[in-house]
């Protein structure tokens, strides 16, 4: 392992603030540079790793670009079909309603084909956590126009931009779903920043608390970027992101619990 | 008065020059090598490693989580 | 144990015979002519006895995923559809199959093409033993004529399912769903806690994850994988066949039946060997496997054989395939949702092999 070290004589153990979780796995994540999925599964495995949940943890993976979520975190996982894994949660917690059931999707996965089982799971109120990954475009398949596509915003199968009168307005999922008694908790965070980071490390802990208390579903959408997909240096989309996306995807807490 | 000072440790192999920790580190401790990695990538390092003090910013947004963070009282 | 006996439609007859097999959860969707299961089961309550978990489903996609999800645990799951629902549930049955899940799939057939017709009908025996869904790999499928078998095979099936970790489709029809006969219960079995190794339980120290996925992006190490799912069918060619004869020993002609429709040859033997023709009937049980051999051997005895099916002919080409050519063999049967009279019969066995 090739390491570069700032200076040498602060680094040990009793200094130690901040080391990858060893819920991740040792395999590279086969994201693209700076995409926000690896920072979001750090978070999730951090969060496992903290409240003691890896022999209670059951995920379902989706399809899209983080299907391979199982190589990542060191847990039982599903792979669900495209769309599906809110149905496959529902099962997996109705049966074996002591484990902590979550599902992590992408925008195609939970608000095209998954349409009807994001929001049936939620209405069912289901005691699961949905992680929404929107990035507003088809990355594992080369950059195709999602529901959550920003108008205007150009992809492989909106090369001119996407055109509400022929193509519908992006889907805000999360507000649907947050209208829906069925659920308890939905937020909306990124992970492009440290501040955000945090924000959405308590986002998710609190959604676990709250499916112990068999509370009804939890959904923490997740704002984040592509640079492939928009063509951008990282840095780039993560500055896109904020001026573009944050003003239709607005961050913050859409459906919190009484208190 | 004591001064909080940080050290990063970087898999510089595993990096993928995205950039994003040297843009969200406060003091200017980051910057990317000139030199690339096996797979290409510019990696980080910390090009000022007095400048730290040890917030963990960077680690915590690393999609890769290459950085490991430390930090004393001097 | 004594056994119960009942007098109950097909339908309601698995429901119940689920909740006494011990089934941990049915998800499902209504449709015609096989809602009377989620009926029965929704009414039965078993949450409150057994702890077994009823829901209905979104739709039937829904529905064969949360199988897929409750399979996945080790969980002995259903689901039950018909024909078009059934459509519906290819894709889940296939990512099921590469998975390597059990599970059983109950398919009370209705006419096709398209939304149908609600009588009942053997239109999907292509569907259920070729294919149905994408990729190489096989249903068990098997099929009940009775109300009786209809019961039996739950606890069968999931025997055979857990077996071969496979998914096991059971081939009724609207017309055994519907009706109504006498029936047999086993007493009430206990869920199992028995937790298969591969099962995602939540992972202990222990052990390392278990991952249930079919996808492989290696071609090498998914050609592995293809042929060890082509080996297990071989292996379940081999050794799970299972058929009824009626009245083969010296028979000259064979019907080949299942289902309704073998209950309707049974009665077309009987006229026939009254009009001095020496007919037998083989029944398939199993669809997948087939009973090749057994009717391969049977071509080596009778003249010609006529598959009587309640289509436009799907069976009557693994007759074929079986005979090899060694006798004729023909298809009859009613299409649209008609079932077939006995007299129909013997009157199309004596035009196809008894001219001038």
């Amino acid at each position: 392992m090739v390491q570069v070290t700032g200076i040498k004589e602060i680094i040990k153990p009793e200094n130690l603030v901040y080391k990858k979780t060893s819920i991740m796995t040792k395999n590279i994540l086969s994201y693209c540079p700076g995409c926000g999925h690896g920072t979001a599964h750090r978070i999730l495995a951090e969060i496992i790793d903290e409240e003691g949940l890896q022999s209670d943890a059951i995920g379902v993976s989706p399809v899209g670009c983080s299907v391979f979520l199982y190589y990542y975190l060191d847990i039982d996982w599903q792979e669900a079909a495209h769309g599906r894994a809110p149905a496959v949660a529902t099962a997996i917690k109705r049966l074996m309603p002591e484990k902590f059931v979550f599902t992590y999707q992408g925008d195609g996965d939970l608000a095209a084909i998954g349409t009807a089982e994001t929001i049936h799971a939620c209405n069912r109120g289901e005691n699961i956590l949905i992680i929404f990954i929107n990035n507003g475009i088809y990355g594992m398949t080369g950059g195709q126009m999602a529901p959550t596509t920003l108008p205007g915003m150009k992809s492989s199968t909106s090369p001119y931009g996407r055109d509400v009168r022929t193509m519908g307005n992006p889907l805000k999922m999360t507000d649907i779903v947050a209208t829906l008694p069925g659920s308890y908790y939905v937020t909306r965070q990124s992970v492009h920043t440290a501040a955000n980071v945090k924000k959405t490390k308590k986002a998710i802990r609190k959604a676990v608390q709250y499916q112990k208390l068999n509370k009804g579903t939890c959904l923490v959408e997740i704002v984040s970027n592509c640079p492939s997909g928009w063509k951008m240096t990282p840095v780039q989309s993560n500055k896109w992101m904020e001026e573009n996306m944050f003003p239709y995807y607005p961050l913050g807490d859409l459906k919190t619990p009484e208190e | 008065m004591a001064k909080i000072r940080g050290s990063i440790v970087v898999n510089a192999e595993r990096c993928k020059g995205c950039e994003v920790c040297m843009v969200t580190c406060p003091t200017g401790t980051i910057a990317m090598a000139k030199e690339v990695n096996g797979k290409g990538y510019n990696y980080a390092y910390p090009a000022n490693p007095d400048l730290c003090i040890g917030c963990a910013n960077c680690a915590m947004v690393c999609p890769d989580g290459v950085i490991t963070v430390y930090k004393t009282k001097i | 144990m004594e056994k119960e006996l009942r007098l109950m439609k097909g339908n309601e007859a698995v429901a119940e015979a689920a909740i006494r097999a011990g089934v941990d959860g049915y998800f499902g969707y209504p449709i015609t002519p096989q809602t009377e299961i989620i009926e029965y089961l929704m009414e039965a309550n078993p949450a409150e006895t057994t702890g077994m978990i009823v829901l209905q489903a979104e739709s039937e996609v829904a529905a064969i995923n949360m199988v897929y999800g409750g399979a996945a645990c080790g969980k002995k799951v259903m689901t039950s559809s018909s024909s078009p629902g059934i459509s519906l549930k290819q894709e889940g049955v296939s990512y099921i199959a590469g998975a390597e899940l059990p599970c059983l799939i109950v398919n009370v057939v209705r006419g096709g093409p398209g939304l149908g017709t609600i009588q009942p009908a053997q239109s999907d025996y292509f569907q259920s033993t070729k294919g149905g869904g994408h990729g190489d790999y096989h249903l068990i499928v098997l099929a009940p004529a009775s109300v009786q078998e209809m019961a039996d095979f739950v606890e069968l099936s999931f025997e055979l399912a857990f077996k071969y970790r496979n998914p096991v489709m059971m081939l009724s029809d609207g017309a055994i769903g519907q009706m109504m006969e006498k029936v047999y219960l086993s007493p009430q079995k206990q869920r199992s806690a028995t937790v298969p190794e591969w099962a995602t339980t939540g992972k202990p120290a222990t052990r390392e994850r278990n991952i249930i996925t079919s996808l492989d992006l290696d071609p090498h190490r998914q050609e592995v994988f293809n042929e060890k799912l082509l080996a297990k069918y071989n292996e379940i060619r081999e050794k799970e066949v299972r058929f009824e004869e009626f009245q083969c020993e010296d028979a000259e002609y064979l019907l080949v039946a299942y289902g309704t429709s073998a209950r309707v040859c049974q009665k077309a033997v009987q006229i026939s060997r009254e009009h001095g023709i020496k007919v037998g009937l083989l029944r398939p049980i199993t669809l997948f496997p087939f009973p090749s051999k057994r009717i391969s051997e049977l071509a080596d005895q009778v003249k010609g054989m006529l598959s009587v099916e309640m289509s436009a002919g799907q069976m009557v080409e693994d007759v074929m395939l079986a005979v090899n050519g060694k006798v004729p063999v023909y298809h009859f049967g009613r299409m649209g949702g008609i079932v077939t009279t006995p007299e129909e019969v013997v009157e199309n066995l004596k035009s196809k092999f008894l001219k001038g």
